[in-house]
Formats: structure tokens, sequence, C-alpha cells
């Protein structure tokens, strides 16, 4: 049998099928645009039509909640043609979803910094990869990959190269603001002065390195095991991943999708619970 | 439900505002409280209270005032209920428990001011609070900086505001202050009233609130059975309620519940079922109809099995004693209104009632080990898997006391999340993913 789990996020959405024996059988991801549960549909379409069968599904990330009512409430007439309703959906929190997936990988990780679009997080794990404590941003962008997506479009820069070219500046500029809209002002009169704007570039990282460590630290307080995995959108950026390392003296690991991982770690909570009821029914 | 139209308008209410604030409380109680499933048969007169808390409780209120009663309202535990009743008063809590008028307020406070009393300031602007304009005193108190600095404001816009000097630490100085302002509360109710305090009086007036306590702590009690025999929502409720009602009649129906309740425990009847992970909640106040928090926690898979604030345990928490009334018995028959003896027993009752309140942790207090001990205590009694720390956004002291508190209770393996917020819901969804990633740490 096959279980999938879905991370909806803010800016993504990825679905993960794994089997049995916790093998990744199919891996997709979409922008969330306007309507993520259409997106999220579309998306199980699409595993459906590769002629991948799943016997449930966990719902992840911010539209969890959401996910597991629509598909509920899914009109068989349209959709039986489509989708396996028969699939039973429930949802967890990205927190736990993140621990399970990166313990799939580093089963020795002690720390999780997670970056997502509108999110950051830091969560400490016990010996055993249960969530012992965790930290979340608050209300605001500050810290999260909105902030640093708009502040690459103010400076010109695509969001993949954001880091690539902050890397590349001589000296460190300050930015002093870390809401949204003013560093925004910031950095538009930093380039009406003619600083150079990888300079600034790499402020404004080092201003999200700084939250989140300090939200690390707030966490880390006599953890096990130096571990720290960097997972969400924002791991993919080399810039915040080796300022992080230099700022806390130890390695970052970030695994080969860090987009997926959410979604990797419903679909093994997923199994896990499949399993535990059939040893309840036969054991 | 009867036409009150007459009667708001005559409070000097803003009918229109009011109608939309009552319409936004009555849809926010169906979709929270109504809601919910296997909730205790007597939950019905709570149900009944709130669909009628700005009506036929406002008309006993005003019933009361035309036979000569004096109502006073408060926006803390601190001021003493017994004092009040002793002197033919009533006392009613001023909620302060919704956004209203925001943009009203904004000309007299702060933005970052805490939601509680920008609320308090709100209902008064927005004329929509019938407590409020039915009160013939209001007593504001020193506690935290805003308060005491909003109190300075409010005056200009109420003009039977009182307010009340409290110490800030619990030395023999500090329980003096208190004394004496309990005296000078005294006074002043007495003048509003027109009516001296007795000894009978206040012996009689102590054991209406001592009762309505003892009810709370009866409920509270049976709270620690699993499963846990009522939702923390509508215990919360009946501790809401508590600042509202008719005293002997809330007290009467709390213990009514509690039969039932009782019942439910023997039965192994729960609202939710057995082993359902439970939270003690610890923080700010709740008024009516701040009910954000709980909702989140009690739709995540939670029970909340206590509240350690001051519309919960923090508020209720000691009866006055009791045990002077002997002296009462001894001096003969205690209604000798004159006597010199019946002035010394009040002052021994002064000394009760002061000792009762002084040990109030609230955390404007320094130091405040006490709050600390109690919430360690109350996590242990009330079987609490874990610790959910409440702070109104800018709420200093409260926000403060919340590093101490999480650490006392690391130390104690205690698991402890510790939440930031104010009225608004825009942080609703946040919420619930914090709140639900911490229940799924529990379990
Ligand atoms: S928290 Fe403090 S100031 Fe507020 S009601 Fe309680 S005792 Fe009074
Ligand atoms: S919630 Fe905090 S800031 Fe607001 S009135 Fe109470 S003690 Fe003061």
């Amino acid at each position: 049998m096959n279980y999938a789990g879905i991370d909806i996020g803010s800016r993504t959405i990825e679905v993960v099928v794994v089997n049995d024996y916790s093998d990744i059988i199919c891996s997709l991801q979409a922008d969330t645009g306007f309507d993520p549960i259409a997106e999220a549909l579309k998306l199980f379409y699409a595993v459906e039509e590769r002629g991948i069968k799943y016997e449930s599904i966990m719902a992840t990330g911010y539209g969890r909640n959401l996910f597991e009512i629509a598909y509920a409430n899914l009109d068989p007439v349209s959709n039986s043609k489509k989708l396996n309703l028969t699939a039973n959906c429930s949802a967890i929190t990205e927190i736990k979803a993140h621990a399970r997936g990166v313990a799939a990988f580093f089963p020795n990780a002690a720390t999780i910094l997670d970056i997502g679009g509108q999110d950051s997080k830091a969560i400490a794990l016990n010996k055993n990869g249960r969530v012992k404590k965790f930290e979340m941003n608050d209300r605001c962008a500050a810290g999260t990959g909105k902030f640093l997506e708009i502040m690459a479009r103010t400076l010109g820069f695509t969001i993949d190269d954001f880091g690539k070219e902050a890397l590349l500046a001589q000296n460190d500029l300050t930015i002093n603001s870390m809401c949204t809209v003013f560093a925004e002002s910031e950095v538009t009169s930093l380039i009406a002065k003619g600083s150079d704007r990888r300079e600034i570039a790499k402020g404004l990282h080092i201003s999200v390195m700084k939250r989140a460590v300090s939200m690390i630290n707030r966490i880390r307080a006599e953890q096990y095991s130096d571990l720290i995995v960097f997972t969400g959108g924002v791991a993919k950026n080399e810039c915040m991943v080796k300022l992080i390392s230099e700022k806390l003296c130890c390695d970052v690991l970030v695994p080969d999708n860090p987009q997926m991982i959410g979604a990797l770690g419903a679909a093994l909570i997923a199994l896990e619970q499949q399993t535990c009821k059939t040893s309840k029914l036969y054991g | 439900m009867s036409d009150y139209t007459q009667m708001w308008r005559d409070l000097g209410l803003n009918l229109e505002a009011h109608d939309m604030l009552l319409n936004v409380l009555g849809n926010a109680y169906k979709d929270i409280y109504l809601s919910q499933k296997n909730r205790p048969e007597g939950m019905g007169y709570f149900d009944f209270v709130m669909s009628e808390v700005h009506g036929l409780r406002i008309k006993e209120l005003i019933d009361e005032k035309a036979q000569g009663r004096k109502i006073i309202g408060s926006y803390c535990v601190f001021v003493p209920e017994e004092i009040a009743l002793a002197a033919n008063a009533t006392l009613v809590g001023l909620c302060s428990g919704a956004d209203f008028a925001i943009e009203e307020v904004e000309k007299y406070l702060p933005r970052n001011t805490c939601s509680l009393i920008k609320s308090a300031f709100g209902f008064k602007l927005g004329k929509v609070c019938p407590y409020l304009e039915s009160a013939d005193m209001v007593v504001g108190e020193n506690t935290c900086d805003g308060k005491k600095k909003a109190y300075e404001s409010l005056g200009s816009l109420i003009t039977n505001l009182y307010v009340m000097d409290l110490p800030q630490m619990k030395s023999e100085q500090g329980k003096a202050l208190l004394k004496g302002e309990y005296y000078r509360f005294k006074e002043a109710v007495e003048k509003l009233t027109g009516v001296k305090i007795t000894g009978t009086s206040l012996k009689n007036a102590i054991k209406t609130v001592n009762a309505k306590r003892s009810a709370i702590h009866r409920l509270s009690e049976l709270r620690k059975a699993d499963p846990s025999p009522i939702s923390g929502l509508d215990a919360l409720l009946a501790n809401q309620v508590f600042f509202y009602d008719n005293p002997a009649r809330f007290t009467e129906s709390v213990n009514k519940i509690c039969d039932e309740l009782e019942k439910r425990i023997q039965d192994k009847q729960g609202a939710v079922p057995a082993k359902t992970p439970r939270i003690l909640l610890s923080g700010c106040p709740m008024a009516v109809p701040n009910w954000k928090l709980p909702w989140i926690i009690e739709t995540s898979g939670a029970v909340i099995v206590g509240e350690e604030s001051c519309v919960g345990e923090r508020g209720t928490r000691n009866l006055v004693d009791e045990s002077i009334f002997n002296l009462l018995h001894n001096a003969g028959d205690g209604v000798n209104e004159s006597s010199i003896d019946d002035n010394q027993i009040i002052d021994k009752m002064m000394d009760a009632i002061t000792d009762r309140y002084f040990k109030v942790d609230c955390a404007i207090f320094t130091p405040n080990q006490e709050r600390l001990n109690h919430i360690v205590e109350m996590a242990q009694n009330y079987k609490a898997d874990g610790v959910i720390h409440y702070s109104l956004q800018f709420c200093q002291p409260y926000i403060m006391e919340s590093i101490p508190v999480d650490k006392v209770l690391e130390d104690k393996n205690i698991p402890t999340l510790r939440i930031e917020t104010d009225y608004g819901m825009e942080d609703a969804g946040q919420l619930k993913t914090r709140v639900q990633a911490f229940i799924e740490q529990l379990g």
C-alpha cells in the first residue's frame, strides 16, 4: 500500500507518496496560486494519472485544515474518475511533519530550522526524534521567505540568484529594520545613496540570519547534539546557510530537496498510523 | 426575549452600535459555545444568562436601583465585593473583552496599549455597555502602569470614577496600604449608598461571597477527573459570569452543575473522551467575549482543566477567614451597631478581608514567586499535560513574567507554550498551528 503526504504552504504545495517500505515513489510540486485547494487537488489528479494509488492522505502546512474539510466534502460525481475518494484524510502541523521528515534523512538531528514562505520556525527534537520545544515567528513576515522575496524584487534580483549575489558582496552592510515595510524603504534609500546592491543583499541576509539564530538559541539550550538541519524554501539559499553556520559555529545540513520535507514527513506519519492500526488489529 | 430597547435608550446607549455588539456576541456564542458536544445540562442556565446578559440582568440592576441599591462597576479582582454588598450595593465586573470603537480609542490611548484597557475605553466611547452606564460608581485601581495612566484619561469620560491605590510588594507596609485603601473604599461606598456597614451586614456579605467562591472551588475540584466532565470553555464561562450575576443565584446554579458533574464522573462520562490531552491555561484575565484562545485549544483536540487567571483560580482562590465570626457571637448579638465592640469586630473582618485579597498573586507584584509556585501546583493538581501561558500583547507584567514561568515549568519537565495575542482574529490561523503542534508534542 502507498501513503500520501501533502504540504500546503503559502508559496508552494508538495505531494509525496511513499510505499510500505518508506520509499518515495512519487513527489510533485506546484505553486500555491490563488486557490490552494484546487491546486492541491490537481496534484492528486497528477498522482492518479501516473497510476499510483494511495491508502490515506496526511495534510500539513497552513492549508491543512481547509484541505481536510474540502477533501471530506468532495463531490463524488465529478471527482470519482480523477481521484480515489476512499482514501481517508487527516491533518498534522508542519512542525510534527518536519520533525518526521528530517528524521528520515538525518536520524541524529537535534535541531531543525524551517523557513518557508510566511513562517519560520525552530524545532528542538529529543533523541527519538520527537518534538521537544518549538518557536515560531509572530504574525509579521519579517524573517521569512516572503521578506527575502520582496527584498530581492526591490533590488532587482531573482529569488534564485539572491543568495548567490549576496555571497559576492565585498563588505557587510547593516540593515536596521526588520519590518518588511520599513526595510523596503531603507533599501530604497540605500539604492538612492548609491550603495552596492550585493552589499545591501548581504545586509538583508544577515538580518534574517540574526532572527533565525536567536530563534534557534531560544530552543537549543542543552540539546544533545549540535546537528542542525535546515528545511523549507529558504534552505536553498546558499548565503543563508553559510551565514547561519558561521554564526552558530557548526554545520548546517540541507536535505537534497528541502521543500519536500514536510510532505515526506506527513506521508511517513500516514504510513506509521496505518501500521499502528493494523498491528493493533492483529497484534 | 423581551424588548429592552427603551431601557437601553434610557441608559444612554448608542442603540445602533449596541445592536452590532449584541449581534457579534450572539454569533460568537453560537459558534463557540452552542456548537460544543456533551455539555452538562446545567449549562442551560449560563446559556440563558448570556442570552440575557444585556437584558434581564440589566433590568434586575435597574430594579435594584429603583429600590435604593447602588451599582458599582469594577475592573479588577482587588475590589472587594464584600464591602459593596455590606453597604447595600451590587458589584459588577466590567468585562472589556472585545475591541470596540478602535479609532476613537486611539485618540486617548497609544496604539501599544493592551486590548483590555483599549476595550474598557471602547465600551465607554462607543456607549455600548449597559453595566458601565448603569453604574453609580466605577472603581479603577493602580495595578499595571497601563491601567494607572489610563484611568487618568478615563476620568474625563466617567464622572463617577473612583481610583483605588494598591501595593506593589507583599510587605507589612503593603498590607497596611491595602487595608487603608479598603477602609477608604468602605467610606466611599457608605457615602454613595447612605448605608453604614455593620458587623452583621459585613458578616453576611463575607458569607455570600465565600459561598460563591466555594461553589467555584467545588467546580474546579471536579475538573480534576479524567475524562473532564466539563469543557474548559464552559468552566471559563462560569468564571466569567461570576462577575455579573446575582451572587446567591450564581452559587446555587454552579452547585447544581456540580451535582450533575459528580454524577457524570461516577458514570465515567466526560465532555471529552478519556485521555484527551489536558491543558492548564495561565496568564492574563479572559473577559467576555474573549474566548479566542480557549476555543482554539479545545477545537484542536485538548481540554482545558484549569485557568490560572483572575477570571479563574487566581481571582477566586482563598476564602475570607470566617473564624472571626465566633468573636461576633461571643460579643453578644453583634447587632448593636453603635457600640465600640462592633467597630472592633468590623476591624477584625477588614483584616480578614485584607488578608484574603493580599494573597492574590497578580503579576503587578514584585517579587511574585507565589504565582510561579501556584502554576506548578495547579499543573500537578489538575494533572495537566502541558501549560499554555497567555499574555495580551503589550501587557508588560505578564509577558515579562512568562519567561520565569516557562523556566520553572521546564525545570519540572512540564511542557509549556507561550502565546502573545490580542482580541483580533487575524492571527487565529497561526495560533492554531502553534497550539496544534503543542498538543501533538504532548500526545
Ligand atoms: S491581572 Fe492584576 S490588575 Fe488584572 S484583574 Fe487581575 S489582579 Fe487586577
Ligand atoms: S492585561 Fe496587563 S497591561 Fe492589560 S490591564 Fe491587565 S495587567 Fe495591565
